[in-house]
C-alpha cells in the first residue's frame, strides 16, 4: 500500500521507527505541501528540516538575494551564494539534502495582491519572515483561507511562536494591529543571536511535522516564548477573542492589507 | 499588600494598582510594543490606565517580535 523504495525506507528509517509516525506517518509527510514564507533566519532551518523529513512539496516565497550579513543565521545559504536569489540557493540546499522533495519557487515578496493565490495550494504555512507587515498579512490570509500556520518571531535573545488552526487564537487576537512604525525596536536595539533563529525554526519545523502526521498537541491557543539568556521557556495560554478585528464577532479587517514597512537605516 | 503574578512570577504591590502602573513598575522599555493579558483575557490598550488589578491577578506581557533583521537601506 505504501510505495516507498528501499532507499526511502532507509532514508526515513528513524521516523519509521517512531511508533507515533511509522510508515503511515511518513506517507502523510510525503503527501504534505508546506509553504515557507521567507528563506531567511527562520525559513532556513524550517525548510532544511522539512526537506530532510521528506515533506513532498515545499514552496519557498522570497524576493530577495543573499547578502553577506544573512550568513550569520541563514544556514540554508553559503558564502558562494552571496548575490544569488534566495529561492534558488534554498532549492539547491533542499535538493542536496533530499532530491525527493519537489520545490516550488515563488521569487517574490508576499503581498495583499498575491498572498491568497500563493497559499491556496498548500496544506500548512510557516511564517519565517522578519517584519510585522508580512506577519499580519500571513495571519490574515491564512485565517481568511482557513489555512493552518506556524507563527514565529525572534528578537535579540528571544523567540516566540504559536500554531494556528482554523478556530484557534490568531495573531490579531493577541496583537490587534501592527505596532506604530516609530515604535519598532530601533537599530541599536535590534539584532539577533543567530542560533536563536535555529532554536525557533526547528520548533516551527516540529510543529509542521506534528500537524502533518497528527501526532501530539500543537501550540494552538498558546504562545511559547523563550529567552536564551536564561533559557527560560514559557507557554502563555491565549484565547480566541470576540474582540479580534479579524476573527472576532464584529470583524473590521475584511480584506488583506499591505502595511507600511518600517525601515532601519544602518548609515544613520 | 497584594500579590500579583506577573509573567509567571509573584510580585507584591500596594492596591489600588492599574495595568499601566504594573507596566511602569516592571520597566517595560516600549509599552507600545506590549500586549497585556489579565487572567488570560486581553485588555484593550486604551484601558491600561484605568484597568484596576486585584489580589491574585495574573498578568502576562506579550511582546511584539519581528525577525530582528530589519531591512537596511542601501
Amino acid at each position: 500500500m505504501f510505495d516507498f523504495t528501499e532507499e526511502e525506507l532507509n532514508r526515513y528509517s528513524r521516523h519509521i521507527l517512531l511508533q507515533d509516525v511509522g510508515v503511515e506517518g511518513q506517507e502523510k509527510i510525503r503527501e504534505g505541501k508546506v509553504l515557507v514564507v521567507g528563506a531567511g533566519g527562520l525559513g532556513a532551518p524550517v525548510a532544511m528540516y522539512l526537506a530532510a523529513a521528506g515533506v513532498g512539496t515545499i514552496g519557498i516565497v522570497d524576493g530577495d538575494v543573499v547578502d553577506l550579513s544573512n550568513l550569520q543565521r541563514q544556514i540554508i545559504h553559503t558564502t558562494p551564494d552571496v548575490g544569488r536569489w534566495k529561492v534558488e540557493s534554498a532549492r539547491e540546499t533542499i535538493n542536496a539534502i533530499n532530491p525527493h522533495v519537489k520545490v516550488n519557487l515563488h521569487r517574490e515578496f508576499l503581498e495583499a495582491a498575491n498572498a491568497l493565490d500563493i497559499i491556496k495550494e498548500y496544506d500548512f504555512v510557516v511564517d519565517g519572515t522578519d517584519n510585522f507587515p508580512v506577519k499580519f498579512l500571513i495571519n490574515d490570509a491564512c485565517v481568511m483561507a482557513g489555512k493552518p500556520f506556524s507563527h514565529g518571531g525572534i528578537l535579540r535573545f528571544e523567540g516566540q511562536t504559536f500554531t494556528h488552526v482554523p478556530g484557534s487564537a490568531c495573531y490579531r487576537c493577541m496583537f490587534n494591529t501592527p505596532p506604530p512604525a516609530g515604535a519598532v525596536p530601533t537599530c541599536s536595539q535590534a539584532g539577533v543571536l543567530g542560533a536563536i533563529a535555529g532554536m525557533l525554526g526547528t520548533i516551527q519545523a516540529a510543529e509542521t511535522l506534528k500537524y502533518l502526521t497528527g501526532v501530539g498537541e500543537l501550540l494552538t491557543n498558546k504562545l511559547l516564548t523563550f529567552n536564551a539568556k536564561t533559557m527560560d521557556f514559557r507557554k502563555i495560554n491565549v484565547k480566541k477573542t470576540d474582540k479580534c478585528p479579524l476573527c472576532g464577532a464584529n470583524p473590521t479587517v475584511t480584506q488583506l492589507i499591505d502595511y507600511e514597512q518600517a525601515v532601519c537605516d544602518l548609515h544613520k | 499588600m497584594a500579590k500579583l503574578i506577573v509573567n509567571g512570577e509573584a510580585q507584591e504591590v500596594q492596591l489600588p494598582v492599574t495595568v499601566a502602573d504594573v507596566i511602569r513598575e516592571n520597566n517595560v522599555a516600549q509599552p507600545e510594543m506590549v500586549s497585556v493579558q489579565v487572567n488570560e483575557e486581553f485588555v484593550d490598550r486604551e484601558e491600561f490606565a484605568t484597568f484596576q488589578l486585584n489580589d491574585g491577578d495574573e498578568i502576562d506581557f506579550l511582546y511584539f517580535m519581528g525577525g530582528g533583521a530589519f531591512h537596511f537601506q542601501k
